[in-house]
């Protein structure tokens, strides 16, 4: 039986510089591996849907009339199933986590039409008659749907 | 005969990690009976596997715990594997080893911290506390995560470790052996800590074998038993796996099984990494679960059973985990009967109670 066999390692830890991190002064280093938030690359995105469908905590929401792709970043919890199921690589795990806040976050991104496709809406708004553009327009959005083929060919079989 | 008093004893107690409630029945200082009572945190996790399909459901079985969740997501995983006949490449098997095994350092570094904690010995808990940062900082290195490692999934697992990683794993664990070694010591030798961990809470071989007692509970009490063992384990076959068993079946010999157990799966991680085989870390899954099936797995705080039902769907007709706290309550309601009311705390935490595993 030992009296005071810790001794030896209080005194050292006494003297010694503290094992903790000096936060917030000294930020975090993360390892590269690191599971962290989710990031996006709106413009590569389909929004088929799929990292939706598979996220366990039901924090992404995909909307693919308004083209927009929304995480509650609290509510994830950095599985990254999503960034797994995504067919077009466009999402990925940051390498920080999302900091602390006293409202729930929520991040909504939204693709913007090419700039070509814009002019040409422009374009056909400009037209002298108004039941001219009025058909324009309506030509514009159904061409506008018809253009996104991928996310029927992207769904699923048992969608 | 003294006058019986009954003292509630949680379910909030600065010495209870997770809410247990006990009704102790005292004479004087001495507890007579102990009545536990569960269902605190129970959170319907088994009945989630109606609205979650199969390959889904791991990241809801790897929450049942904070402590052992990667065991608990491999026991998910053998279970459908077994079930659906799977045979994962030997690369997966080894890091699931090692994950593993690498939980079993970071809990029985956790529970140590915890026990000093409940005899009052701060600065050796919060010393054992900082050689746990080591472990989660390798965790965190090697899967992405810190407590949630989401690397287990039917099939193998969701990404592999490349060889520098696993060099600085062997690197930083064998920097952490000489550090526990000191702590190890202290734990085991010094007399301030043997006066309020030996003869305490004896449980017989006899007595934890009728209970039904599991893992570090019934190796501390003299019984040979590990499912690393009576699985017959290849890998732990092949790595020379021996459980460690101690026969003073008192609350000091349940702390040296620990102990020992924790320089012993350092080892088993170490002949691990030098025996990991390349190649591939999953194999492509097809089907359905159809069967019944059983997979057992020896979680740091004992035996842990996983079962599992399948129809042929996408959703699984019933899951049920049996966790190794569930087995070792009656063992440590006996410990608590003629024991002091200051050892309760720590006849408690000599089963490495885990309140959120048994209720799910």
């Amino acid at each position: 039986m030992k009296f005071l066999s810790m001794g030896k390692v209080v005194l050292r830890s006494l003297f010694g510089k503290p094992s903790t991190y000096g936060y917030p002064f000294t930020p975090r280093e993360y390892p590269d591996t690191l599971r962290g938030a989710i990031g996006i690359d709106i413009d590569a995105c389909i929004f088929c849907g799929l990292c939706a469908r598979k996220c366990p905590t039901d924090a992404i929401e995909v909307n693919r009339q308004e083209k927009s792709w929304t995480i509650k970043r609290m509510q994830c919890v950095y599985c990254s199933y999503c960034v797994d199921t995504c067919m077009k690589n466009c999402l990925w795990t940051e390498h920080t986590h999302v900091v602390p806040d006293t409202v729930k976050q929520v991040d909504t991104y939204k693709q913007e039409p090419p700039e070509a496709e814009e002019e040409a809406a422009e374009e056909q708004l400009e037209t002298p008659a108004s039941t001219e553009a009025s058909l324009g327009q309506t030509d514009s959005e159904s061409a506008g749907q018809a253009e996104t083929p991928e996310p029927q060919e992207g769904e699923p079989a048992d969608a | 005969m003294a006058k019986r008093t009954v003292i509630p004893f949680g379910p909030q107690h600065p010495v209870l990690p997770e809410p247990v409630h006990l009704d102790l029945v005292l004479e004087d200082e001495t507890v007579v009976e102990a009545i536990p009572s569960i269902g605190y945190i129970h959170r319907g996790l088994e009945k989630l596997v109606e609205k979650r399909e199969w390959p889904e459901m791991v990241s809801v079985i790897e929450r049942i715990c904070g402590i052992c969740s990667f065991g608990h997501g491999m026991g998910y995983c053998l279970s459908i594997e077994g079930n659906m006949g799977i045979q994962i490449p030997e690369r997966a098997e080894y890091l699931r080893l090692i994950w593993h095994e690498l939980g079993r350092v970071h809990s029985h570094l956790l529970w140590l911290g915890l026990l000093a904690d409940s005899f009052g010995f701060e600065s050796l808990y919060m010393h054992t506390w900082k050689l746990r940062e080591t472990v989660l900082d390798l965790f965190e290195r090697t899967t992405g995560g810190r407590v949630i490692f989401s690397v287990c999934k039917v099939g193998g697992l969701r990404r592999d470790v490349d060889a520098d990683t696993l060099a600085l794993m062997e690197r930083k664990l064998t920097e952490l052996v000489p550090e526990i070694e000191e702590l190890a010591k202290v734990f085991i030798e010094d007399s301030s800590v043997g006066s309020r961990l030996k003869g305490v809470g004896v449980l017989t071989a006899e007595e934890a074998a009728a209970l039904g007692a599991v893992g570090p509970v019934a190796r501390g009490s003299g019984l040979r038993m590990d499912v690393r063992l009576e699985e017959k384990d290849r890998l732990y076959v092949d790595l020379g796996f021996e459980p460690c068993v101690e026969t003073a079946g008192d609350s000091h010999a349940r702390c040296v099984v620990r102990i020992r157990e924790l320089f012993q799966s350092i080892e088993l991680i170490k002949a691990a990494i030098q025996r990991i085989p390349d190649g591939e870390v999953s194999v492509p899954v097809k089907g359905n679960p159809e069967r019944e099936y059983i997979a057992r797995v020896e979680q740091p705080r004992g035996e842990a059973y996983y079962y599992s039902k399948g129809a042929g769907e996408k959703f699984l007709k019933r899951i049920r985990v049996r966790t190794p706290t569930n087995a070792n309550i009656p063992a440590m309601v006996k410990t608590l009967a003629g024991a002091q009311l200051a050892d309760v705390p720590i006849l408690i935490l000599t089963i490495d109670p885990c309140i959120s595993c048994t209720e799910r």
